[in-house]
């Protein structure tokens, strides 16, 4: 175990300067950065500190807060067993963020999710087509103020006799 | 085909009345042992489909084991799971390939009514797009309510007119 | 029948190519209600006489609104909609939800939780693994095998409904403990599955193993080196085909997996035989932590003593005023979960199953997303289609093991 939180000391004293807050939480340690640092701390994470498996994208919504997003990100190193969470914020009318895909292959497939889940914007990802909802479907449900029951159904429905 | 004007119903003969009541009992005897089902399998309910389909409970037993993998070939659909907003559409091109007569199963509370899954990309139950004949709750239903829905189904086929040949025969 | 018309039928998909990149190649689409691929997933392929160039897969036909769907219920409620993510391996999912709630609650759990809650585990890891291995066999055409291996599997799930009541989603595990604790004998009919789950699954090795068809359709199909793997986030039994010893219950223990002795089998050169072997591998390591565990339960409570989390006594609340406010309030309120994050991740049957929790306090959740293995998997499995035969997709994308539920969510 040693090694992985000598690891999180390291990059939390290298990073540090790039992060607008550091902190470890449940083991995980976090860096909240801003849009534009992302992906040379991404970068840096990968390269200087082997952090080589790209475990997942995912926003936050605060409806009430300014900027609303939260971007989430978790990464996981393969030789040091420890997960880094970088954090950065959005604003609503600009959701717009770098992609990882140059540095990260997975990348590709949760950013779709997550543009169209939240309906953030991964600059830079050229394949942001509807990948588990459709085309045609209007709105970013995982945000809160879609509600939940909104169906936008593909087939007309039947008009069943009761 | 004579050329004639049909003779309308009530004027057939009590003999014929007879004959087709039987051959509707016997194309009916006949088609409840003879069905072919399409899996439409889509969720959990899956697993459930593998273990009644497999050895220890054998729908073979009730003429319903052989699965055709093309709608074209299969006269009852098994709707097997939850059936999304964005399935509906497959879903609806495979009922309309299947050729008559056809049954169709709603395996599962999903495809029933939608299950608990209440929400913006389930749709409320298939027979919302489609007709459905049987309906097997459960959430997966166990294999015994699943054969007990078979046999419910051969039991309405059994009943049911099938009409294959018309009056003037 | 009354049904409106079918021309008006949309397309729920945009392929990202639709004409070849050489002149003679053909687009077909597969799926995604395709008999030969088990689960719902389209792959739109360009293919050149037998060979794939180039595949665009789709996934997303069993999105069912899951994380939607949870901040909608208490932290207690959804455990049956975590259940249904990963659904041949539920109790997998179960275990790794609550400890993220754990975790965010500070709960520690008794041993005779952990240890139990790590047995269930990997008695769901081995019902997975036979289901995946069986469907693979059975698209092969191996229907003998398919046969013996959901036999056991039938047994398992009779077993475990024994003790969750359900024999596919058993909605078991809860906050700080479990639902109920063992019924009479059924550890004694847990040793008897595994001795017959020995004579079956050795036979399907008979069967299959050395079998030339099955060499053939598997072995230099669908390769993957470990490099490319990290690259796409591949991880689970396909990260480990390609020889790299990587598991989370080795790597970061958890439940009781620190106190275990097993090994990790890797595969050599990532193709479908190695994931085939894997899995087959990891179902005996996984009977043998199940006897390990077996010797190491001791009686004791299998909820944690914590009035936040765990319901009082049935009797308590039919007799103490105060068992019975906080049973009300449990129930109504749900769980108050202080205001936080976690990022849980467990060892899923398929690759690293991930919860990140976010908490407001009170007893809603505010975000529950799943990193599920699949979907990620789903995201690079190209890789492994592509400059195969056509006929290898079937294999390959059996030996995968994408589980609907958890890929779509
Ligand atoms: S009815 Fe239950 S088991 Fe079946 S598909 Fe729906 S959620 Fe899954």
């Amino acid at each position: 175990m040693g090694t992985g939180e000598n690891l999180l000391e390291r990059v939390q004293a290298s990073l540090g300067a790039q992060a607008l807050e550091t902190g470890m939480a449940h083991g995980i340690l976090v860096l909240q950065i801003t849009a534009e640092s992302l992906v040379p701390v991404a970068g840096r994470l990968k390269q200087e500190f082997g952090f080589d498996l790209f475990l997942d994208v995912t926003a936050t919504d605060w409806p009430q807060r300014r900027p609303r997003f939260d971007v989430v990100y978790h990464f996981y190193s393969a030789r040091d067993f420890v997960r880094v969470r970088l954090k950065t914020q959005v604003e609503e009318t600009d959701p717009t963020v770098d992609t990882l895909v140059p540095l990260y292959g997975s990348a590709r497939y949760m950013e779709r999710e997550c543009h169209e889940m939240y309906g953030i914007r991964f600059r830079g990802n050229d394949d942001l087509r509807p990948l588990l909802l459709y085309e045609g479907f209007v709105g970013h449900p995982l945000r809160k103020d879609y509600p939940k029951q909104r169906e936008q159904p593909l087939v007309p429905y039947r008009d069943v006799k009761p | 085909m004579s050329a004639t004007t049909p003779v309308p119903r009530q004027q057939k003969s009590a003999a014929f009345e007879y004959l087709t009541t039987r051959k509707d009992e016997f194309v009916g005897w006949a088609r409840k042992f003879s069905l072919f089902p399409y899996p439409f399998v889509t969720a959990c309910c899956a697993m459930e489909f593998m273990s009644v389909s497999s050895t220890l409970y054998d729908t073979d037993r009730f003429g319903a084991a052989l699965p055709r993998f093309t709608p074209r070939q299969s006269d009852l659909l098994m709707v097997v799971g939850t059936v999304s907003h964005k399935q509906a559409p497959i879903l609806r091109k495979v009922y309309e390939q299947m050729c008559e007569p056809k049954w169709v199963i709603a395996f599962g509370v999903c495809a029933t009514s939608g299950g608990f899954y209440q929400n913006y990309a389930a749709l409320p139950g298939i027979d919302k797009i489609i007709p459905v004949d049987l309906y097997i709750p459960g959430c997966p239903p166990r294999p015994e309510m699943v054969i007990d829905g078979i046999m419910k189904l051969q039991d309405k086929i059994a009943g049911e007119r099938h009409p294959i040949i018309n009056q003037d025969f | 029948m009354s049904l409106p018309p079918l021309t008006t039928l949309p397309n729920p998909i945009r392929p990202a190519f639709t004409k070849g990149l050489t002149p003679g190649s053909v687009i077909v689409n597969i799926g995604p209600s395709h008999p030969a691929t088990h689960g719902t997933i389209q792959i739109v392929a360009e293919i050149s006489g037998e060979r794939v160039v180039r595949t665009d897969v789709h996934c997303g036909y069993l999105h069912r609104g899951f994380e939607k769907e949870c901040e909608s219920h208490t932290w207690h409620t959804l455990i049956p909609y975590v259940d249904r993510l990963n659904y041949c391996s539920a109790l997998i999912n179960d275990f790794a939800y609550c400890e993220a709630v754990e975790k965010l609650m500070g709960i520690e759990l008794t041993p005779r939780c952990r240890h139990l809650r790590t047995l269930l585990a990997e008695y769901s890891r081995i019902a997975d693994h036979l289901t995946c291995v069986a469907a693979a066999l059975m698209e092969m055409g191996a229907m003998t095998a398919f046969l013996y291996l959901v036999t056991i599997r039938d047994y398992v799930y009779e077993h475990i409904a024994d003790l969750t009541g359900a024999r596919v989603t058993h909605s078991y595990g809860r906050i700080g403990g479990l639902a109920r604790d063992l019924p009479d004998g059924w550890l004694q009919r847990l040793e008897e599955i595994l001795d017959q789950m020995d004579t079956f699954v050795d036979r399907v090795h008979g069967l299959v193993d050395r079998n030339r068809i099955f060499i053939d359709r598997m072995r230099d199909v669908g390769v993957i080196a470990t490099a490319e793997a990290i690259n796409w986030g591949f991880t689970g039994p396909i990260l480990r085909s390609t020889g790299t010893p990587r598991d989370l219950r080795k790597d970061t223990p958890y439940l009781s997996y620190g106190e275990l002795e097993f090994e990790i089998p890797v595969g050599i050169k990532g193709d479908n035989y190695d994931r085939y072997y894997v899995r087959m591998r990891e179902i005996d390591e996984s009977k043998h932590m199940i006897r390990q565990l077996i010797d190491m339960l001791q009686p004791g409570p299998i909820s944690v003593d914590d009035r936040r989390c765990t319901l009082p006594e049935k009797q308590a609340v039919y007799t103490e005023i105060e068992a019975l406010i906080y049973h009300f309030k449990l129930i109504m309120d749900g769980i108050q979960v202080p205001a936080g994050e976690t990022y849980s991740a467990h060892e899923g049957a398929n690759g690293e199953l991930g919860f990140y929790l976010v908490s407001v306090g009170g007893g809603v959740p505010w975000k529950v997303h799943c990193r599920s293995p699949s979907f990620v998997h789903m995201g690079g499995v190209h890789r492994m289609l592509d400059g195969y035969q056509l006929a290898d997709l079937v294999p390959t994308f059996g030996s995968v093991n994408m589980i609907g539920g958890e890929c779509d969510r």
